[in-house]
C-alpha cells in the first residue's frame, strides 16, 4: 500500500496504444530530462527490466519508453510489506525540440535507461555575426 | 517546456489512485502505532515476504552500485542505507527533475531473529535483493509428546 511517505513508483497515466497480450498494472518511470547544448538527455529508473526488453520509439516528435517486466515473485506469494509493484513500464513524451532521430542512441545499466536525442543542425543555437557597413 | 507529457488517465487509475489516498491514512496509523516500523520522509519503499527459512527483502535502486548500498542488521531491526549522487552535470538546463537522489536510509524491524552471518545482499538491474535466513531459535520445531505410562 502506498504511503504518502514512501516514493513508490507511479503507475503510467496513459495505457498502451496497442493492445497488449498480457494484463497487470504497468508503471511510469520516473525521469530527469536534460538539455545540454547540442542534445537533450532522458534518464529513466527502470528498474528490473532488462536490456532486451526494452522499447524506445521516437515517430512526429513522440518519444515513447516501454519494457515488459516479469514479476519477480510468483502470484501467490504473501508479503508481510507490499509498498511497490512490479510490472512492465509505459511513458511517452512530445518532443517540441526538432531531434535527429537516426542519431539518437541509448544506454542501460543497472536498472537506468539514459537517451540521448542530438539535436537537429537547425535548432543548435548560431553565433550570429555583424557586419558593419562602412 | 520542450516535453508535453500525454495525459489521458484512465478512470481505473483514477479510482485506485482515490483508494490509495484514502487508505493512506490507515499506513500512517499502523506505523506511528509500531506496529510496522517507522517511517521518515523520502523513504525507498520495500517488499518484504517469507519463504521457507528465509525472510526476503527487496528494493529498486536503480543506478546504484554496491558501494553505494550499505546493510547492517543489529538487534533484531535490518539497516538498509542508500547514497545516491545527483546530477553534477553543470551547464544544463532541467526540463524534469523527478529521480531522486541523496542519502536515504531505511529502518525494519524483523519479525524473528536471523543467522546475521548467513545473509545475503545481491544486486541485479537496479534491484537489491536480501535474504536472511532464520536463527536456529526461529525455527519451527516439532515437539514430540511423551506417553507417561
Amino acid at each position: 500500500m502506498a504511503n504518502e511517505n514512501t516514493l513508490t513508483k507511479p503507475p503510467a497515466e496513459e495505457s498502451a496504444d496497442q493492445e497488449r497480450t498480457r494484463g497487470g498494472r504497468h508503471y511510469r518511470p520516473t525521469v530527469d530530462i536534460l538539455e545540454k547544448a547540442d542534445e537533450l538527455l532522458v534518464v529513466a529508473d527502470m528498474p528490473g527490466a532488462e536490456r532486451d526488453t526494452i522499447d524506445i520509439q521516437f515517430e512526429d516528435g513522440s518519444l515513447t519508453i516501454s519494457a515488459e517486466v516479469e514479476p519477480r515473485q510468483p502470484e501467490d506469494t504473501e508479503y508481510l510489506l507490499e509498498e511497490y509493484g512490479v510490472g512492465d513500464y509505459y511513458r511517452s513524451f512530445q518532443v517540441s525540440e526538432a531531434i535527429d532521430p537516426g542519431r539518437i542512441t541509448a544506454e542501460f545499466a543497472e536498472g537506468v535507461l539514459t537517451l540521448h536525442l542530438p539535436k537537429a543542425e537547425t535548432s543548435k543555437p548560431r553565433k550570429i555575426a555583424i557586419t558593419t557597413s562602412a | 517546456m520542450v516535453f508535453r507529457c500525454v495525459n489521458t488517465r484512465h478512470p481505473l487509475n483514477q479510482f485506485r489512485d482515490e483508494m490509495d489516498r484514502l487508505l493512506s491514512g490507515v499506513a500512517e496509523y499502523t506505523a506511528t502505532a509500531g506496529l510496522w516500523p517507522r517511517t521518515s520522509r523520502g523513504q525507498r519503499a520495500v517488499n518484504l515476504w517469507e519463504e521457507g527459512d528465509t525472510l526476503n527483502v527487496e528494493l529498486e535502486v536503480p543506478g546504484l552500485s554496491s558501494d553505494q548500498v550499505d546493510i547492517s542488521v543489529v538487534a533484531g531491526e535490518l539497516t538498509i542505507e542508500l547514497n545516491r549522487p545527483g546530477s553534477k552535470e553543470e551547464g544544463v538546463l532541467f526540463h524534469r527533475r523527478e529521480r531522486w537522489f541523496g542519502e536515504i536510509k531505511r529502518v525494519l524491524r524483523l519479525p524473528f531473529d536471523v543467522d546475521a552471518d548467513r545473509v545475503l545482499a545481491e544486486l541485479h538491474d537496479g534491484v537489491l535483493k536480501i535474504t536472511l535466513p532464520k536463527a536456529e531459535n526461529a525455527k519451527p520445531r516439532k515437539i514430540s509428546i511423551a506417553s507417561v505410562s
